[in-house]
């Protein structure tokens, strides 16, 4: 206890140093030693147990975490992981101390790195010139450039996926910031996006649906992305479609419509045309203070639409002004339309891409029972016999970021989240943080699968085996030793990074590969297999993309 | 008895010298295919909900002016920025303005008022819906797939259908193989010191995976890579002088027309290009959506100056989940609407045309007051394309419940 006590301050204090306690819950109090998850009774070999839980709520299994959770068991592992601020997590803490734009606001990334169209007019250069602006950007440093925030984001993003020992923590950001995404493409998000994932996401992903809804809701990147900053009360005249020339005011139901649609009720939950355009009437004025210097949220009464609305059958009375929006959300996190498809996206993410009926409508209950407790729902999908059955296991295909950082996780390696790891997963189709619609990326493994991906997956394999990702490193060599054969290595590795031993065929087809490959000895002799391309073949191997 | 090329090579265990090293009556019959002069269809998805009021804006309608105080492109000969005259009712967006020569060469239509019988304003329904082919209901697999799935397939099989882009489209799910890529350059394993021993390797891996769609996608991937290795489409230059833009679209074209060009059986192509989802300062003759046009129709129009006296042989078309509602809102942008238009382009076009009944934009006109309504079904131009260009019989099972038989435009020329 005492230790852990001592472990608590030194993460506190790295946090409160690095600027990202503030946001964060207080820290629980540990609960006593045993885990309270029940989990039910499986058929499976503890080795099956540990890949299916470190494979769904971890990156894959890494030396570390394998050692970890055999030596505590599966139920506390994942009890743990359910609590956070019960890690410490100081060796990533530190790491992430080198890109200091994580802990700035948005107000001050646009004082660090200008909109180049603000530097330019600051030079006295005409922006909209092409030579002018070819001639700013050579001026500016790289790392001065407002491309820089992203670079460091998506090095955070990597850093916490691959060494984070908060896994289900990292697991469920991603999976909370694609469900409410938002991408650095669109205008102003750039500047904004730091600041939406550590306040509006990260803070909330053990809380309840509706702070996250609210958090969102609020956020300045959100209002941006989806256009709600400028959408306003309909003019007088601009309902027979004669808007005044030069005006700006009137309604934009971008971001009502995938409110109702993507964030809560879903495409079939029941709303219509008509309620999209009330609840877009209930959100004008919430919008952003000096989008391009400040950014905060502001809540702007003369935009408000002072009428009365009605969303869902709900009546919302007269010059409710800012609390419109709030009761919108009300009403939407508590609907049961909005349950069943948080807990149907959720057992996607963690089941099976075709969610079990059955694990739906009980996860739906307890969104509806607990007041959208999200620890409550994760605990009830981790618990439930559709995760531990068979059609489960090893079902999903890991998403190009899943596929990518469990190669790293599996051969013991490190990253700093240089551009290439980040370029390498977009070859497969995930550009992280620039998911240009607001679905997000899909979940399923239809829209991974493909030639194109299997291609740039087998190639990443084999090039992070080699070490041929800059900035990221790996430990091949740990798993071998010198003295032993290539049918020992075969062996090793395979155990290593599949997480048991190989068929048959698959051996046969590595034992060829590396045959020919290292070519024989002075002596007529064989070489024993080249580590690193086994490791290669087997994280390129379809085994491997699937978890 | 059909011989298929790939048992042929697996069994005769031809397939681990590649087609690389294939002896020449291999070569010969990939060379056959070129005398079946097989027609081709490209598919380009605007995603995001095109507004086809701008592309093809109704210069001729009092009311569009009206209702897009701020965003209406000026009527044809009305200063600088001002639509280009296609009939007395419609005008091309300026940014479009490489498509006009195209246009007036009678090789490109508008069939324009496009939407489906059970619209919705849900971006990824619409797309869902449009790609599957099957209004008002997800279907399980694509359009274009459903296509090829009918039809005696010649060899080799791996290009019949290629997505550029890097994630397969919707239309393109299904049982018939399809390959996407991001690129013609990026497709290529790099092995390393490996060589050819480790495709080989990753070949006999996926032949064995247990899941089924990994290993039908290695099947495909692995033949793919082999023909594409033989066809060296790096070093194939861009012909007469085709200026692509240096932009995604342009470049994804550049590929299609390398495949077309390398003649590896390719059947269809789909790509698509986002940013047509423009709630806030849509802009006029410029701005954003200016931007978006110019690299749609400068990527088309060099795509066709690059295929030259090919492109007889290559039909194009464009499709967008929805338009974009008729009045401007007030960020001078436009929300989700119904109806908007495809360009349908190529050799045996019955161009210079805008194709479809035309209501106008009076409000009792409109679609619930505020959209433009669907005039034609969007499964019409594509059933025609299909049964025209491509010379597909069977469209019951793609398109089940559409009787294409009473919607024909005369798309093309007898």
């Amino acid at each position: 206890m005492t230790r852990l006590t001592f472990r608590f301050f030194t993460s506190a204090v790295l946090a409160a140093t690095s600027g990202c306690a503030s946001n964060r819950a207080p820290l629980p109090v540990p609960s006593p030693a045993g885990a309270s998850i029940a989990l039910p009774a499986v058929k499976w070999t503890e080795q099956q147990r540990v890949n299916h839980v470190l494979n769904r709520l971890a990156y894959g299994p890494s030396p570390d975490d394998l050692e970890l959770i055999q030596r505590m068991g599966v139920a506390a592992w994942i009890d743990r992981q359910m609590h956070p601020d019960w890690i410490p997590d100081d060796a990533v803490m530190l790491k992430l101390r080198a890109l200091p734009t994580l802990t700035l606001s948005t107000a001050e990334l646009y004082a660090r790195f200008p909109p180049i169209q603000v530097q330019a007019r600051l030079a006295g250069l005409n922006p909209a010139n092409s030579d002018d602006r070819e001639t700013l950007l050579q001026a500016i440093p790289k790392e001065d450039l407002p491309r820089q925030i992203p670079i460091e984001l998506i090095a955070a993003k990597l850093i916490r996926a691959v060494e984070s020992k908060r896994q289900l923590q990292e697991v469920l950001v991603d999976f909370w910031f694609n469900h409410f995404n938002v991408s650095v493409d669109k205008g102003q998000v750039k500047w904004m996006v730091t600041s939406y994932e550590r306040d509006a996401i990260r803070p909330h992903v053990f809380g309840t649906f509706r702070e996250l809804l609210g958090a969102t809701a609020h956020h300045p990147a959100m209002l941006f992305y989806l256009d709600n900053w400028q959408s306003s009360r309909e003019l007088p005249d601009a309902k027979q479609g004669h808007a005044r020339p030069g005006g700006r005011m009137g309604l934009n139901e971008n971001y009502a419509r995938e409110l109702l649609e993507l964030h809560t009720m879903g495409v079939n939950g029941g709303y219509t045309q008509t309620d999209v355009r009330e609840v877009a009437r209930c959100f004008t004025g919430w919008s952003i203070d000096m989008p391009r210097y400040i950014g905060d949220f502001v809540y702007r009464d003369r935009m408000h639409d002072k009428n009365s609305k009605i969303v869902l059958g709900t009546f919302i009375a007269p010059r409710g002004g800012q609390d419109d929006g709030e009761r919108i959300l009300d009403l939407l996190a508590t609907h049961p339309s909005t349950a069943r498809f948080i807990a149907t996206k959720l057992i996607r993410k963690f089941v099976s891409d075709e969610p079990p009926a059955s694990l739906v409508e009980k996860v739906a209950r307890v969104f509806l029972d607990t007041g959208g407790q999200l620890p409550s729902m994760y605990v009830a999908i981790f618990s439930s016999p559709e995760f531990w059955s068979d059609g489960s296991y090893a079902a999903k295909t890991k998403t190009p970021l899943e596929y990518a950082v469990s190669a790293v996780r599996a051969l013991g390696g490190t990253t700093s989240g240089e551009p290439p790891f980040a370029g390498a997963i977009e070859r497969m189709g995930e550009p992280l943080y620039r998911s240009q619609p607001p679905t997000g990326f899909p979940e399923s493994a239809e829209a991974w699968v493909n030639a194109g991906a299997v291609v740039s997956r087998i190639n990443f394999g084999l090039a992070l085996a080699a070490n041929r990702v800059p900035g990221t490193k790996v430990d091949v060599p740990r798993y071998i030793k010198p003295t032993q054969s290539s049918d020992e290595r075969v062996n090793a590795l395979a155990t290593a990074i599949l997480g048991r031993a190989p068929e048959e065929s698959t051996r046969n087809t590595l034992r060829q590969a590396v045959a020919s490959a290292s070519g024989e000895g002075a002596h007529g002799q064989q070489r024993p297999a080249d580590p690193m391309i086994l490791a290669g073949l087997l994280l390129g191997s379809p085994e491997f993309q699937k978890q | 008895m059909k011989v298929d090329r790939r048992f042929f090579l697996k069994s005769s265990g031809l397939a681990m010298l590649g087609l690389g090293f294939a002896p020449g009556f291999l070569s010969r019959a990939v060379a056959a295919r070129t005398a079946a002069n097989k027609k081709i269809l490209l598919a380009v998805f605007q995603r995001g909900g095109a507004d086809g009021l701008s592309m093809v804006p109704p210069v001729g309608d009092p009311e569009y002016y009206a209702l897009r105080p701020t965003l209406a492109i000026a009527r044809p000969g009305e200063g600088e920025g001002a639509a280009l005259k296609l009939d007395d009712t419609f005008g091309l967006h300026p940014a479009l303005s490489s498509l006009a020569p195209l246009y007036e060469a009678g090789a490109l239509a508008i069939v324009h008022a496009v939407g489906s019988p059970k619209p919705t304003r849900s971006h990824f329904d619409a797309q869902d819906f449009m790609e599957g082919g099957i209004p008002g209901a997800l279907a399980p697999d694509g359009w274009l797939n459903r296509a090829l799935q009918n039809e005696a397939a010649n060899d080799p099989r791996a290009f019949r259908a290629v997505a550029l882009q890097s994630n397969l489209p919707r239309s393109l799910f299904g049982s018939a193989p399809a390959v996407a890529m991001g690129s013609v350059a990026e497709f290529k394993l790099r092995t390393g010191r490996l060589s050819d021993a480790g495709a080989r390797s990753f070949e006999a891996l996926y032949a064995s995976a247990v899941d089924v769609a990994l290993r039908n996608t290695g099947n495909e991937t692995f033949e793919a890579l082999r023909l594409l290795e033989k066809a060296k489409l790096d070093e194939m230059p861009v012909q007469h002088g085709a200026d692509y833009p240096n932009s995604p679209l342009g470049r994804r074209l550049q590929d299609v027309a390398r495949l077309i060009r390398a003649d590896i059986g390719l059947e269809v192509a789909a790509t698509d290009c986002g940013g047509w989802d423009t709630h806030v300062g849509q802009g006029a003759a410029q701005g954003q959506l200016a931007a978006r046009l110019k690299e749609l129709g400068d990527s088309l129009a060099a795509f066709a100056v690059d295929l030259g006296d090919s492109m007889a042989d290559v039909c194009v078309v464009t499709m967008t989940e929805f338009g974009r509602t008729v009045r401007e809102n007030g960020n001078r942008g436009t929300d989700h609407g119904t109806a908007s238009l495809m360009f349908v382009m190529g050799g045996g076009v019955r161009g210079r045309r805008v194709i479809g009944q035309w209501r106008g934009l009076r409000e009792p006109n409109l679609f619930e007051g505020r959209d433009l309504a669907m005039a034609t079904d969007f499964r019409a131009v594509l059933s025609e394309i299909l049964a025209s260009h491509l010379g597909i019989s069977r469209l019951a099972p793609v398109f089940p419940g559409f009787d294409a038989s009473k919607a024909s435009l005369h798309l093309f020329n007898a």
